[in-house]
């Protein structure tokens, strides 16, 4: 709403302005009305918002937090920390967070290293990989990925023995309905030092092979940084292990009347999300992956080649590098939707966020607006957080121009 | 901007009128000429569509019974299915009139949720269903075993009380559908089903082999179930009250959906009262005075309904127990009409 247009050509060019009443200001006259408008809209979604909240009051869909420390009452199968019939509807908050962080940090994990096998064998000379990587990607990306859940759900609980027929793996491990029962770590007095020795173990790792790449680019040398790597990672800690004299024993699972009892078990309902989540996701990375190498011209690996290199550090010194730079935005966004979509993980039974606290507590408190704001906030903080790290790492890739 | 403003006021009108909407349902149930009545996906005998999409079952003749006494129409009902965890949410919002969806009657539901519960139409008890082949007898035996129940329900709650109160162990296997919940103990995720005991007999008959799997003696809890509607709409309370009674009351009687048109002449002053050949019950619930006549006719009393359903002529022939008439040893009970 600028006024310049408007401003009577006699008094162009700097001279002062005429003294004319404010209303009959046209610019002046914007403002007001701009203000009035302003404050018209601030009360009306003002009194929109006091109404649905008094609304919501009366039919009691919300009425505040006071909930978030009552008793919850209720049970959680798989839980990361501990929990009770008697702990409150907040410690089940946490409960079914971690539980989806956990399905989250796994899935990402095995998605992105199927995804990028995938990807790569999409783009093999050998017809048959090409060709089983092509059905793949155009199966599982075609399909929706309810069913896929609820077919691995269910393919998976057929597959498993009775638990009075349990597979017993090597290790003292079993198998069956119930999940995977492997004997649970219980480390002894001096096994803090042996996690202190990997600590420093890794520290040395890392400071090496910054050293390394330091002497690579000032001399061309290079070192033995895989060997020096295991010895500090492992080799080092199993030392002072048998040094201390093994300090960790096992409590091994055994078959009780129902169920294994003792040992750690991974519930079925988890292996069943974190594959579906990781089948389905790696699909679309896999698409990611092969457009982002696509993208690197042809004349870069012919360049490649022309130096010397052979194919394999011509894919991971030439390719990948300048892929990644296509590939992180799109593998950003598929990270963001493996996190949302373990929320299906409802249908299945397994005690995610949206399971234990849109579900239950929802259910059994009524607090339909408190608890659904709670859950949306917390996806909202996930995705917000994971993309911040992935753009922090597309900064760090992207082409850095001299 | 004109726009703009216009879709803001609207928007807020909108807000505003929200409120006023939860007073008056069985006005909104008039104009919209049909009864939106909150039921189970699918319960055998209390509320199940078939393949055509009729839907019958006990709770459904709640809602059919009320239709009928509105409109002297028992098709006037849209059914609109409701897993557990989403029921009382659908109910507070309005999105549905009332919920006939083997709903148990609890002080927080009744408190807290804003929701009114009055008569109990089917009374219940949660119990437990195990493998033939586990060889158990008693639920005491169940220590260290999985239990798949449904989210959002009582079944819930009661369970961990259960087993908190008698110092045994499980693992709780939680669905947020019946169907998942069934069909993971069929596939033998748990040694062990639970829900409300008329459940199990429903749920019972969806198993792959329903004679390899017994219910146990055991019953665990109270589970009065009932409709629910929304809290501060009396009128509509006195409705669905009635409406259960007036059921109840037939059947003791001796009113059916055969005999009302001979009852009409009936010299039984109790008889002319309910079916509205004498006094002026139906409008004081803002109906017609052959409302009951009405419920009767179209659906019937309580006894058949209850037969028809769950009893001898449906497939889970349980027997009426508790829910028989106070008079013949039973919990079913109705004020008189006067
Ligand atoms: N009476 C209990 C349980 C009622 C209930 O929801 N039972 C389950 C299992 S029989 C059911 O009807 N599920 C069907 C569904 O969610 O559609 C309650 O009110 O919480």
């Amino acid at each position: 709403m600028s006024s310049s247009d408007n401003r009577d050509p006699r008094f162009a060019g700097g001279a002062e302005k005429p003294r004319v009443a404010f209303w009959n200001d046209p610019e002046k006259r914007g403002y007001l009305f701009q203000i009035v408008l302003f404050l018209l809209v601030g009360y009306l979604v003002y009194m929109a918002g006091y109404n649905a909240v008094d609304n919501l009051q009366k039919q009691k869909i919300a009425s505040g937090f006071g909930f978030w420390n009552n008793t919850a009452g209720f049970d959680i199968g798989q839980r990361l920390i501990s929990y009770e019939t008697t702990s409150t509807y907040g410690r089940a908050f946490w409960v079914g967070l971690l539980n989806t962080l956990l399905v989250a940090v796994v899935g990402i994990f095995f998605a992105t290293i199927l995804g990028f096998a995938i990807g790569v064998a999409r783009l093999s000379k050998n017809f048959l990989v090409n060709k089983l990587a092509t059905i793949y990607v155009e199966l599982i990306r075609n399909t929706p990925l309810l069913l896929q859940l609820l077919f691995w759900y269910n393919a998976v609980l057929k597959a498993l023995p009775d638990v009075k027929e349990s597979l017993a793996l090597p290790g003292g491990a079993f198998l069956n309905t119930r999940g995977l029962f492997f004997p649970e770590p219980v480390p002894g007095d001096k096994f803090e030092a042996v996690m202190w020795i990997l600590a420093a173990g890794l520290v040395g790792y890392f400071a090496f092979g910054r050293w390394a790449k330091k002497r690579q680019a000032a001399t061309g040398q290079q070192s033995p940084v895989l060997w020096v790597g295991l010895g500090l990672i492992v080799g080092l800690p199993l030392l002072a292990f048998f040094a201390l004299g093994m300090p960790l024993s096992f409590n091994f699972p055994d078959l009780g009347r129902f169920n294994i009892r003792g040992g750690v078990q991974i519930y079925p309902e988890f292996v069943a999300l974190t594959l579906g989540l990781v089948i389905y996701t790696a699909a679309f990375i896999a698409e990611a992956v092969r457009a982002g190498i696509q993208a690197v011209s042809k004349g870069q690996t012919e360049a490649s080649y022309a130096l010397g290199l052979r194919p394999g550090p011509t894919l991971n010194l030439v390719v990948i590098p300048q892929a990644m730079r296509v590939i992180i935005p799109p593998l950003t966004s598929q990270y963001l939707n493996l996190t949302k979509n373990s929320s299906l993980a409802v249908a299945i039974g397994y005690p995610d966020l949206v399971q234990v606290f849109a579900g239950t507590v929802l259910n059994q408190t009524g607090q339909a607006v408190e608890v659904i704001a709670i859950t949306m906030a917390v996806y909202l903080t996930i995705s917000l957080v994971t993309s911040l790290g992935m753009n922090w790492y597309n900064a760090r890739k992207a082409l850095i121009e001299r | 901007m004109k726009k703009v403003l216009m879709s803001v006021a609207v928007g807020a009108a909108v807000v505003m009128a929200a409120g006023a909407a939860s007073a008056q349902t069985l006005n909104q149930v008039k104009t919209r000429g049909e009864l939106q009545c909150g039921s189970n996906t699918g319960l055998a005998g209390f509320g199940q569509p078939d393949a055509q999409g009729n839907w019958s079952g006990l709770d459904v003749d709640l809602c059919r019974a009320i239709s009928a006494a509105i409109f002297n129409d028992p098709k006037k009902v849209k059914f609109v299915p409701l897993s557990s965890k989403d029921r009382f949410t659908a109910l507070q919002s309005g999105e549905v009139d009332l919920l006939s969806r083997n709903t148990t009657w609890t002080m927080s539901r009744d408190t807290s949720l804003g929701l009114e519960f009055g008569p109990v139409n089917y009374y219940d008890g949660q119990g437990f269903m195990v493998r033939k082949k586990l060889k158990i007898a008693s639920a005491m035996e169940l220590s260290g075993a999985s239990v798949c129940s449904q989210q959002g329900t009582t079944t819930e709650l009661n369970l961990a009380d259960y087993f908190r109160a008698n110092k045994l162990k499980y693992e709780p296997v939680i669905f947020a559908t019946s169907d998942e919940t069934i069909k993971a103990y069929d596939a033998g995720r748990c040694d062990v089903f639970t829900t409300d005991a008329s459940g199990l007999y429903a749920e019972r008959l969806k198993l792959t082999n329903p004679d390899d799997h017994i219910v146990l003696p055991e019953i665990i809890s109270k589970e009065p179930l009932g409709p629910a509607w929304r809290h501060g709409d009396n009128q509509w309370g006195d409705i669905i009250k009635w409406t259960h009674y007036a059921m109840i009351n037939a059947e003791e009687l001796g009113v059916t959906s055969k005999n009302v048109d001979e009852m009409l002449k009936s010299a039984n002053p109790e008889i002319k009262r309910l079916l509205g050949a004498e006094g002026k019950f139906g409008e004081a619930i803002g109906l017609t005075n052959d409302w009951a006549y009405r419920i009767i006719k179209h659906v019937g009393n309580y006894g058949e309904s209850f037969e028809r359903n769950v009893g001898a002529g449906s497939r889970l022939k349980i027997a009426r127990g508790v829910n028989a008439l106070w008079s013949k040893g039973g919990l079913q009970y109705a004020p008189p009409v006067r």
